[in-house]
This record gives structure tokens, C-alpha cells and sequence, in this order.
């Protein structure tokens, strides 16, 4: 059953205001309290008995791997500024005709992880995205969504929702992330090496229209893409440097300690973070505590973790030590120390332990903490989307060369066509073209590697390449799109020929313009 | 004892590599012991029910031959022993195995003569504790089913003089066996020979003889008291059980197989049996590979090239496992955390050695008991038991299990089926962690303590010793003899591709041991200038057979071809009751492209080019046999052994547990505190 839990935390403090929607709620039976009383509880009760009760809570979180997942979806994203609106948050963006939050969700419940928490920026965005899910996924997942003040960075929002979270580790996942690489290999790869912090790394997805024509004119003017600087070790399994394209003008600075430590390091510039992050719960609480000045996780706290990993600073040793208390009771201290010796003999020894062998005598004080990467096979998609460029090369890929990710089933021409929706006489739709529910196109319309939403009336004579068009769009004969994007409820009157361009939400556009690489958008009342 | 013995009728022999086909292959070794007592112990063997027998005559030379003609059956071109080499044999005496403390005493180690160099002394070296004449039929009865109880007498024979203790434990050895024998008819159709020897015994009882067995019992319970170790009670009191049985119907062998049935004993067989391994799977059976991936956790593609003689072994493609096991982290619901951890890192190789794998199992286990609460309608023996057998096959798909670990989730799962039903849940979880903290303790890091002060009173200044590969015993015995202040030289030769010596060099260096450090193919070269050999064991087999990290043979046989003593260090949890004539029939395969790779240059492979041709096909094996006759010694936590001893050392292990735990303990108090 599903009970979206909004929570609405205002300035990231507790103040908290509680609703609990979907009466039909049987709640996990591993927590019987809430079973019986279950409708008349309010929200806030449930989340302030959770710290208390970890016992009961225990066999949800084994079942997952005591993995705990937190889905940053965003809010309204600047980036994306005529795409997204107050009515269509980031969040639920179409990608081919789907927000694009449900390509994580389902991602992630094919992993088996269903009790997700989801924040979004705003409190107006969360009760749409929650509304959304709630409709999209009765009886599918359990989702928390938590709302948190805009322009916190995802740093504050983890930190504003910081005592609900109880697992070992936290996966942490971008809510605007399209891919299709399982989460469970990041965990996997995390508890592996018992890392603070694994991060799951892709190669940059291609940019810019496959199509010819506008290629060269588009390399011209390409910004630099934002990819980063990652540093590896030789194996690629551990994190030695991670910064993003922008921040790095002419120099790397790389600490001269890790490069010591291991001898060699791979720089390579052709790979992303993909904003997929397994933190140790510990550890991440305790770095959002101390460094309060910490926004983003991808600018702050994992370059941060990355750069002190053979001088932490952050307190490892709470944790294992408790453990051992527990066994305290039978083994002496000394056949602790034999077995754990035995153990950190027969592994190969990474370049942490060397390190610390070499410059830290005893072996009880850890002062150092792995940092790993997971690096996603070349066979998977993945992509972010982040900016307006992403967004229709999301849209193209998906129902283009990664298909499978898009969920449904594609004709023999390799397009989608809804059965509700008519086609006039002499209209091809090509392949990689999708064409949602109840539009209408009028005769001799061809459409080329594009995404029409559902109910457009498109009128005849209408030429659509390499185009994104949303929902209840109105064309008006012979028009031409071409690598442009029409936001939801757009009016295109006739004999309009757009290129590049983007239309926001609601947009007129005035019978027989001509527009090219614009953005445009309604005046805000 | 093992009820298994007798139980199967004639085992499928399978024939595996050089063999003419209507030959009987075994015949044509020269035999030192008799030959009609090695045959019939092949067909009856108690491991022909867990692994089918190769039928390759090893070519093991026999320490007789040695003592007649030593120098043509040395494998290797050796040179007449130098000054130096003589004085470094002379040194030998200071190995004499019954040196150290008490402990020894039980085993009986016969100082062997001051002459060593010549045939003589050899002999008495790898003849060890039995005068040669009845350990070469011992040694050869070892594998047998068939309770040829001669040598076993002549153990006790040989044992009474020395101890107040041997003797008990000699009688209750005795006892059992009778117990075994009359308990189980069955074999007498089967096999012509068994009868004979089955029944001699039976009127040797005398009553004199019943008393004292009856008083050493008597004894052993008292001790058991005293300690309070509950499997070795069990023992005991089956044993004890069977002998008032006998009492009341001696002539009657299926009523007392019936009585026992209702007994202890009869339950435990049973158990046994279930905690024996399954036959083991020949990978080269095409229908039962189908089968067993069907079941498989774990996705993996068979290696398409492989070894023809190694095709019975598990091969995977390597690279795809981990990367398809990892997808999988959060899908596979039942998985403890922890345990798939371990399976991962098996699967990586981010954790190997055996003592390390099965220390991080148990440990896995621990927290899997911990964490485990008893579903409704289920009873926890039954329930965690099926989970632990479930969680033990993933292991298997990550990486084959050692033989050591094998009998570490034996000794759990017992200890699970052994839970008083009157218990509660929580006092049996804890009774179960308590377990498996104390297998950890006294089997693993108490045992190695052990080890490491009898290993390292061997060690004498000036001595030049050699190691192989990494051993986390003999690295210890090394930085303890160093910590004593002794002078020693350390000789660290390893192999590829693993190159784990490496690491061993690193820390004996950072604490400073004088080291040398070379690869395998220098053995020869080396060993010179070596006085003694210390190597670890994955395992020690019940004939003997030290099965070891590849490479380990070699290097036993070269340093026996130079006459330098052979030290294996290997905790007694680590003997396994197989036995096991070459490294054939079971063995693990690792990763055939770890061969080609240059290690630190990851980028180097000089056999990309060739590998994808049809004619070569890589072998990378992970483990060998070392016959007994090149062991000169096996350091155990009990004490010193001649590895032709260590069947009944397996048995003495069996049954005499409680006596040694309890000597051990003072012993070890002593020592320690």
C-alpha cells in the first residue's frame, strides 16, 4: 500500500506539518503499533517513534541490504527555466511522454528497494510530485515525500531530512537520472570495500543531435560540456580525484600524499558522475553536521571525502568499536587484534593500508577511509537531465538507441504510435518517433525523431524533426519544428518555422514567425 | 568415528587420464606395504562417496625405497652432501619431533638415530612414530574402510609404555572401532577380506581388558565434566552408551544397531551423513552442470577452453561474475548483508587464505544468527540450518570452499542440530554465537599460538629457513622466533601469478627479518643454503597428503631431494578425513588470464594475441598434493606428527579432543598467563 508522507520541513528544522494521505493504508507488519492504529496516527507520531523503534524496523532494512534510498528530485531547476514551471517541476518532465522521476523509481524497484524517500525542492512541487506517485504507484512502492525550502542544494536537503535516516548505508540517487545500471551494483561495489563513500561513474552520454544538417553549426557554438575530472587508481576501483569540468580552469591540484600513496593515478575526462552515491550513514551525517557550510554533494561533500581519504578527519572508528564491544564478552582483546590481523593480512593490501602501515604505528586508529567508484559498463545508458541540451537527448535516446529503458513496446517501424491516436492521409511517422494518446495530425505531416505528447491537434503540411512536444500542443498548418522544444498547452499558429528554439508552457506563437535558437516563454502575470 | 565408512557397497570408480582401459592400474607400484591391504582400502574408500578416486599411481617413492637405494629415486640431480650440508643435517637433531614439551610425549615421536644423511635416518624421520614395519601397513590401511585392526592394535601396542593417558585413549580408540565393526555387518557379503579382519578383535576383548576400558571411560567422563565441552561429551557418551549396550546383547550385532539407533549415537551418524558433503559435482557432466545452473545464484559462463584433464573442475569466465553479482546486490531477497559481503569478496579475491576465508564465513555466520529471528511455524534447528546450507552453496558459487571451512559449517551445523529444544530463542542464538566465537578462538587463533611456540622452538640461530607463498601460521612463527631474538634468515620464494609472497615480504622486512626474496623457478638454486622448510597448508589429508597452495610440492620435493626438513604448519581443523593420491580429481581452478598478465603493468598481456587461438588452452591451478614422504613434519596445535600418523591423528583429533582441550588448556594457561 501506498502512503505518500509529506512532510513539509520548513526551513530544514523540525517544524514539521504532516498529512497522510490514502486511508487504505496496511502498514509494514513489522511494525504493529502502526498497523492497529494506523489511519488515526498522524504522520508526525510515526517519524517521531521511528528513532526509538530501530528493533522493529530492523527486518524492513534487511530485507533491503540495510540500504536506505533517498531520491533527490529537485524542484524547479533554473537550467531548465522554460521547460519547467510552477505546474511542471523537474521532476515530472516528460521523457518520452513519462516524468522523467519514473525512470528511478523503476529502476529502483527492480532493485527491490520500495521504501524510497523522495525530496523535492518546494513545497507546491512536492505536493505535485506526490500526488503523481501516489497515483502512479499504489500497491507499487512505499514513498516518503519530503519537501524541503528551495535553493538548500542537495547537501541541505539530506541534511534537513537527516534523522530519518537509520540504515548503515544511504544510496542517495538523483531524481533526474536516466539509466538503466542497477543501483544494487553500487551498493554492491560499496559494501565490497567497506568504502565511506561509492559513487557510481559513467562515461559522458553524446551530446547534440545525431541527425546531419545542424551538426556543424552546433559544434560551433557548444558550450563546454560539463564533464569532470576524475581521478582513478589503476585497478578503477577507488576515487582519487573528482572535480567537475567547470571548476577546473588550467590546473589540477592533487594532493601530493595520495598520489604517493598509490604510485599511479588515471585522470580521465571522458567520464560523469552520474549522481548516484552510497554514503556510509554515519559519515555523512557527521560531515553535513561539521561543514555546515556544505551545499551540494557533488561540488562539496564528495569532493571533500575524496580529498581527505588518507587524513580523515571524520570520526571512522565509533562504529567499528561498538561492534567489537559486543564481542568483548568472549574474545579477548588481544585474539581480536590476531584475528583482525589475520584478516587484514590475507587481502591484498590497497593503497590505504599501505599507507597506513607506513605512517600510522598502531592499527586501532583508522585514519584513513576509501572512496570508491563504480564504473558503469559502456553498454548501459545513463544520462542526466540537467539542461535543456540533456533534455532532448534524453528524449531522442530513449525512445531512440535505449529503448529498452522507455518501457513500452515499439512497432515494427520502430516507433510508437497510440492506437487512439489519427494520422491524415500521406503523414509518415518515421522511426524513433513516439506519438502519445489521442493526437490528432492532419494529412501530408512528417515527423523524424521526435516525441508529440498526447492530444496535440497538429494540422496538415506539418514537418517535426528532432523535436520534443508536449502535451495538448497546437500546431497550425505547415509549420516546421526542427530540434526545438514545445512545452505543454503551446499555440503554434500557421506557416511558424522554429529552430532550436524553446517554447515555455502556454506560449503563443504569432502565425508566420520565424524563430531560431530562442527561448521562449509567457510573461509572468 | 566416521559412520560413513562402511556404508557405501562398491564405489563408482572413476578413471581419469593415464590408464589403459581392462588394466588394473594399481598394481604396478612398487609396494612397501602389502599389497592385498591397498587395494582393498582404494575400492572401499570412505572418500569414494564424496569424490571419485583417481586412479593415477602417484609417483610418490616410498621412504624403503629410499632407505635402499636413495639416490636414484631422488627426482632431482642432487649433489653429494657438502661439510656444510651434512652439518646442517646434523642440525636436524634439533627437530627431533618428541623435543618441546609434554604434549609430545602423548604423540611419541621416536627420537630418531644422531646419524641423519644416510637411508636410516630418513626412514625413522618420515616413518615417525610406529617402528617402520607397521607404518607402512598403516599408512597404507589409512584410506580403507576395512578396520584392519592389526596396526591399530600395534598402535596401542606401541603407545602403552609411554603415558598414563595413552592408554585410555588407545582402549577408547579401540572401543570404538569395535563398535564401528560390529555395528555394521553389512560389508561382509561385499568384500571377502573384511570379515577376517572385522572379527579378529572381537575375542581379544578380554575382561581384564573390558575393565580397563571401562575405567579409562570412566576417567574420560570425569574429565569431560571438568570441561564441559559439549561435543566431545556427546562422544564420549556414545561411546559409553555402546558398551552398556554391548553388555546386554554382545552376540547380536543389529539389535545393538537397532538399540544405537535409538541412542545419541545413531542420531549423530545421521547427522553426518546429511553434514557430509554431497558428492561433488564433475563439471565435465554436462546434464548435472544444466541442472546445478539452473539452481545458481550466481550467473556464470562456463569457460569455453579448457584443460582436458581438468574438466571435472569448475571453470567460469572470469571478469563477468563479479560485475553480474553485483547487479544483483539488492534483488536476491534472503541474503543476509553480511554474507553476501563475504561472497563478494571471495568472488573478487579480495579476501583468500584459508584461515581468513573461514574466519570471515564464521564471522558472516555470527552476524546471520544474530540478526535472525525464527519465521512462524518453523523451529530454529531446522530453519537455520536450511539457511545456513543455503548461504554455504552461494559461498560455493563464489569460490570454491576450502576443505577447512568444510569442517568449520560441520562443527555449526552441529552445534545448531545439538540446541537443547528447551532452550528460547535468544539463549539459543547466543549459545550459537558463543560457538562460533570459540571455534574462531581455540581452533584458529588459540591453535595458531600453539603452533607458533612448538614451530618456533625449531627455529635455531643461524638457521636459514624457507617459505612459500604466504602463510599467516608460518608468518607468525617467523615474527615470533625473530621477537625471541633469534638469528635466522628468511628465504621468501613465491610464484606467479598471484605474487603473494609480496606481501609476507613486506612485513617481515618492516619488522626486520634478513630476507631473501625469489620466484619459484630459483628453488633449486636456493636451497643450498637452506636448514629448514617451513610451509602452510590448506589442508592436511588423512593419508597424509598435504594439500597446499600450487607450487608447495614442488618445493617440499626439492628440499627433501636436498635433505632439508619439511615443516608444515596447519591448525588440526584444517585435517580432513579425504585422502587424496594426486591434485587431480579436486582441485579449484582461478582466473586461466591472470597467466598472461604482468602484474603492475595492466596493460601488458603477451598472450592477447595467441589466446584466441584453438590450440592453447591456459591452466592456472590454485592448489597441489604433497605426498607424505616429503613432509618430514606436521606442526599441529596439538603437538608434532610425522604425517604418516595423521589418519590417526585425524582419529585421535576425533575421539581424544576432550583430553587434549583439556590438557591444552593447561598447557596453553601456562604459557600464556
Amino acid at each position: 500500500a501506498l502512503i505518500p508522507l509529506l512532510i513539509l520541513l520548513k526551513e530544514g528544522k523540525s517544524s514539521s506539518l504532516s498529512a497522510l494521505e490514502d486511508s487504505e493504508s496496511s502498514e509494514t507488519p513489522t511494525n504493529p503499533t502502526l498497523c492497529n492504529s494506523g489511519q488515526s496516527k498522524t504522520l508526525f507520531t510515526y517519524f517521531h517513534r521511528f528513532p526509538t523503534l530501530p528493533f522493529l524496523h530492523l527486518p524492513i532494512l534487511l530485507k533491503k541490504m540495510d540500504f536506505q534510498v533517498v531520491v533527490l528530485a529537485g524542484g524547479t531547476s533554473k537550467e531548465l527555466v522554460p521547460l519547467v514551471s510552477k505546474e511542471v517541476p523537474k521532476p515530472l518532465l516528460p521523457v518520452a511522454n513519462r516524468p522523467v522521476l519514473s525512470y528511478v523509481l523503476e529502476q529502483l524497484e527492480l532493485s527491490n528497494l520500495k521504501d524510497l524517500i523522495v525530496v523535492v525542492e518546494g513545497e507546491d512541487a512536492a505536493l505535485r510530485v506526490g500526488g503523481w506517485i501516489s497515483g502512479a504507484y499504489v500497491d507499487r512502492l512505499h514513498v516518503e515525500v519530503a519537501a524541503v525550502p528551495e535553493d538548500v542544494g542537495t547537501a541541505g536537503a539530506l541534511r534537513a531530512i537527516a534523522r530519518h535516516l537509520t540504515a548503515k548505508d544511504i544510496l542517495v540517487v538523483s531524481g533526474d537520472l536516466v539509466s538503466d545500471v542497477p543501483p544494487g551494483a553500487v551498493a554492491a561495489a560499496h559494501r565490497r570495500h567497506d568504502a565511506v563513500v561509492t559513487s557510481m561513474i559513467c562515461s559522458t552520454p553524446v551530446s547534440g543531435p545525431v541527425e546531419s544538417g545542424s551538426v556543424g553549426a552546433k559544434d560551433k557554438i557548444k558550450k563546454p560540456r560539463r564533464f569532470n575530472i576524475i581521478g582513478l587508481d589503476p585497478t578503477k576501483q577507488f576515487l582519487l580525484y573528482i572535480a567537475s569540468g567547470a571548476e577546473v580552469e588550467k590546473d589540477l591540484h592533487i594532493p601530493k600524499s595520495i598520489l604517493r600513496a598509490v604510485g599511479q593515478m588515471d585522470i580521465q575526462a571522458d567520464l560523469m558522475d552520474a549522481h548516484m552515491y552510497a554514503f556510509k550513514r554515519a559519515v555523512l551525517l557527521e560531515v553535513l553536521e561539521q561543514k555546515q557550510n556544505f551545499h551540494s554533494l557533488r561540488h562539496d561533500v564528495l569532493p571533500y571525502l575524496v580529498r581527505t581519504q588518507l587524513k580523515s578527519e571524520i570520526l571512522l572508528n565509533g562504529t567499528p568499536q561498538a561492534e567489537e564491544n559486543g564481542h568483548d564478552k568472549v574474545t579477548s582483546e588481544s585474539n581480536q587484534t590476531i584475528i583482525s590481523q589475520i584478516l587484514a593480512n590475507a587481502s591484498t593490501p590497497r593503497f590505504h593500508e599501505v599507507y597506513e602501515s607506513i605512517h600510522n604505528g598502531s592499527p586501532t586508529v583508522q585514519r584513513t577511509h576509501k572512496c570508491c567508484a563504480y564504473i558503469a559498463s559502456n553498454s548501459k545508458y545513463c544520462a542526466r537531465l540537467n539542461s535543456i541540451q540533456a533534455f532532448s537527448d534524453i528524449n531522442r535516446d530513449v525512445i531512440g538507441e535505449a529503448n529498452r529503458l522507455s518501457g513500452y513496446s515499439f512497432s515494427v517501424h520502430n516507433n510508437i504510435i497510440h492506437p487512439s491516436s489519427e494520422l491524415g492521409s500521406k503523414t509518415t511517422v518515421g522511426p524513433h518517433c513516439m506519438l502519445g494518446e489521442g493526437s490528432l495530425m492532419g494529412d501530408k505531416c512528417s515527423v523524424k525523431r521526435s516525441v508529440i505528447g498526447r492530444h496535440c491537434r497538429i494540422g496538415s503540411n506539418v514537418k517535426i524533426v528532432n523535436s520534443v512536444v508536449m502535451d495538448h500542443v497546437t500546431l497550425g498548418d505547415g509549420s516546421s519544428i526542427q530540434g526545438s522544444i514545445v512545452c505543454s498547452n503551446v499555440q503554434i499558429q500557421e506557416r511558424v518555422v522554429l529552430k532550436d528554439c524553446q517554447i515555455g508552457a502556454g506560449f503563443v506563437v504569432s502565425a508566420g514567425s520565424e524563430h531560431k535558437g530562442e527561448s521562449l516563454t509567457r510573461k509572468e502575470k | 568415528m566416521d559412520a560413513r565408512r562402511g556404508s557405501l557397497p562398491v564405489p563408482r570408480v572413476r578413471q581419469v587420464g593415464f590408464f589403459t582401459p581392462n588394466a588394473q592400474p594399481a598394481p604396478t607400484r612398487s609396494q612397501s606395504g602389502p599389497p592385498d591391504s591397498s587395494s582393498p582400502p582404494l575400492s572401499d574408500s570412505p572418500a569414494s562417496n564424496s569424490l571419485s578416486p583417481v586412479m593415477i599411481p602417484p609417483p610418490r617413492h616410498h621412504s624403503d625405497n629410499l632407505a635402499a637405494a636413495p639416490r636414484p629415486t631422488s627426482p632431482l640431480p642432487v649433489p653429494e652432501p657438502s661439510p656444510f650440508r651434512r652439518r646442517g643435517a646434523d642440525n636436524n637433531n634439533a627437530l627431533l619431533v618428541g623435543s618441546y614439551n609434554p604434549a609430545e610425549t602423548l604423540l611419541a615421536m621416536s627420537p630418531s638415530s644422531s646419524h641423519v644423511g644416510d637411508g636410516e635416518s630418513e626412514e625413522t624421520m618420515s616413518g615417525g612414530w610406529f617402528r617402520r614395519s607397521n607404518s607402512g601397513k598403516l599408512a597404507s590401511s589409512l584410506p580403507s574402510g576395512t578396520f584392519d585392526f592389526s596396526p591399530v592394535q600395534s598402535t596401542a601396542e606401541a603407545l602403552k609404555p609411554n603415558k598414563v593417558q595413552n592408554p585410555v585413549g588407545i582402549s577408547v580408540l579401540n572401543n570404538t572401532i569395535l563398535a564401528e565393526v560390529s555395528a555394521r555387518p553389512a560389508p561382509k557379503e561385499q568384500q571377502p577380506e573384511a570379515p577376517s579382519s572385522s572379527k579378529q578383535p572381537k575375542p581379544k576383548l578380554t575382561k581384564a581388558e573390558r575393565r580397563a576400558l571401562q575405567e579409562s571411560q570412566r576417567a574420560a567422563k570425569a574429565a569431560a565434566k571438568a570441561v564441559a565441552a559439549p561435543e566431545e561429551v556427546a562422544t564420549i557418551k556414545s561411546v559409553k552408551q555402546h558398551q552398556t549396550q554391548k553388555k546386554d546383547a554382545p552376540q547380536v550385532a543389529v539389535s545393538v544397531a537397532a538399540s544405537e539407533r535409538k541412542g545419541g549415537d545413531k542420531s549423530q551418524e545421521k547427522e553426518r551423513r546429511k553434514d557430509a558433503p554431497a558428492p561433488r559435482m564433475q563439471f565435465d557432466d554436462k546434464s548435472r552442470v544444466e541442472k546445478a545452473k539452473r539452481r545458481s545464484v550466481v550467473d556464470q559462463t562456463e569457460a569455453k577452453k579448457r584443460v582436458e584433464l581438468f574438466r571435472h573442475l569448475p571453470q567460469y569466465e572470469h571478469g563477468t561474475q563479479l560485475a553480474d553479482l553485483e547487479s544483483k546486490f539488492l534483488q536476491l531477497d534472503p541474503m543476509h548483508p553480511a554474507i553476501y559481503k563475504v561472497g563478494l569478496q571471495y568472488l573478487a579475491g579480495d579476501i583468500s587464505g584459508g584461515n581468513a576465508r573461514c574466519i570471515a564465513m564464521l564471522q558472516a555466520f555470527q552476524q546471520v544468527v544474530k540478526d535472525y529471528s525464527t519465521p512462524p511455524e518453523k523451529t530454529l534447528p531446522r530453519d537455520l540450518t536450511a539457511k545456513i546450507s543455503s548461504y554455504v552453496s552461494f559461498f560455493t558459487q563464489c569460490r570454491p570452499l576450502s576443505m577447512s571451512m568444510g569442517n568449520a559449517i560441520r562443527f555449526l551445523k552441529n552445534r545448531i542440530a545439538k540446541l537443547s529444544p528447551s532452550l528460547s530463542e535468544s539463549e539459543s542464538k547466543s549459545s550459537i554465537c558463543t560457538d562460533i566465537d570459540r571455534f574462531i578462538n581455540e581452533k584458529i587463533v588459540l591453535a595458531d599460538r600453539v603452533i607458533v611456540q612448538h614451530a618456533s622452538s625449531k627455529v635455531k640461530d643461524g638457521d636459514v629457513l624457507l617459505v612459500y607463498g604466504s602463510s599467516c601460521v608460518v608468518e607468525m612463527v617467523l615474527l615470533h622466533s625473530h621477537e625471541l631474538g633469534k638469528q635466522f634468515r628468511v628465504i621468501v620464494v613465491d610464484s606467479r601469478p598471484k605474487l603473494e609472497g609480496k606481501a609476507l615480504l613486506r612485513r617481515l622486512v618492516a619488522k626486520g627479518v634478513h630476507c631473501t626474496y625469489t620466484h619459484i623457478n630459483a628453488v633449486s638454486y636456493v636451497m643450498h643454503e637452506v636448514t629448514k622448510v617451513f610451509l602452510g597448508a590448506s589442508s592436511v589429508l588423512s593419508n597424509g597428503t598435504v594439500y597446499s597452495r600450487v607450487g608447495t610440492a614442488c618445493v617440499a620435493m626439492v628440499a627433501h631431494a636436498f635433505r632439508v626438513p619439511v615443516i608444515i604448519c596447519c591448525e588440526a581443523y584444517k585435517f580432513h578425513e579425504r585422502v587424496q593420491l594426486d591434485s587431480i580429481c579436486s582441485n579449484e581452478l582461478g582466473d586461466p588470464d591472470a597467466i598472461g598478465k604482468v602484474p603492475g603493468r595492466m596493460d601488458v598481456n603477451y598472450l592477447n594475441d595467441v589466446s584466441n587461438s584453438g590450440n592453447l588452452q591456459l591452466l592456472n591451478l590454485m592448489y597441489d598434493a604433497t605426498p607424505a614422504d616429503y613432509v618430514s613434519m606436521i606442526v599441529t596445535d596439538y603437538g608434532m606428527v610425522s604425517p604418516e600418523s595423521s589418519w590417526t591423528w585425524y582419529m585421535f583429533i576425533a575421539v581424544f579432543q576432550l583430553v587434549l582441550v583439556c590438557y591444552f588448556y593447561l598447557c596453553s594457561a601456562k604459557s600464556f598467563y
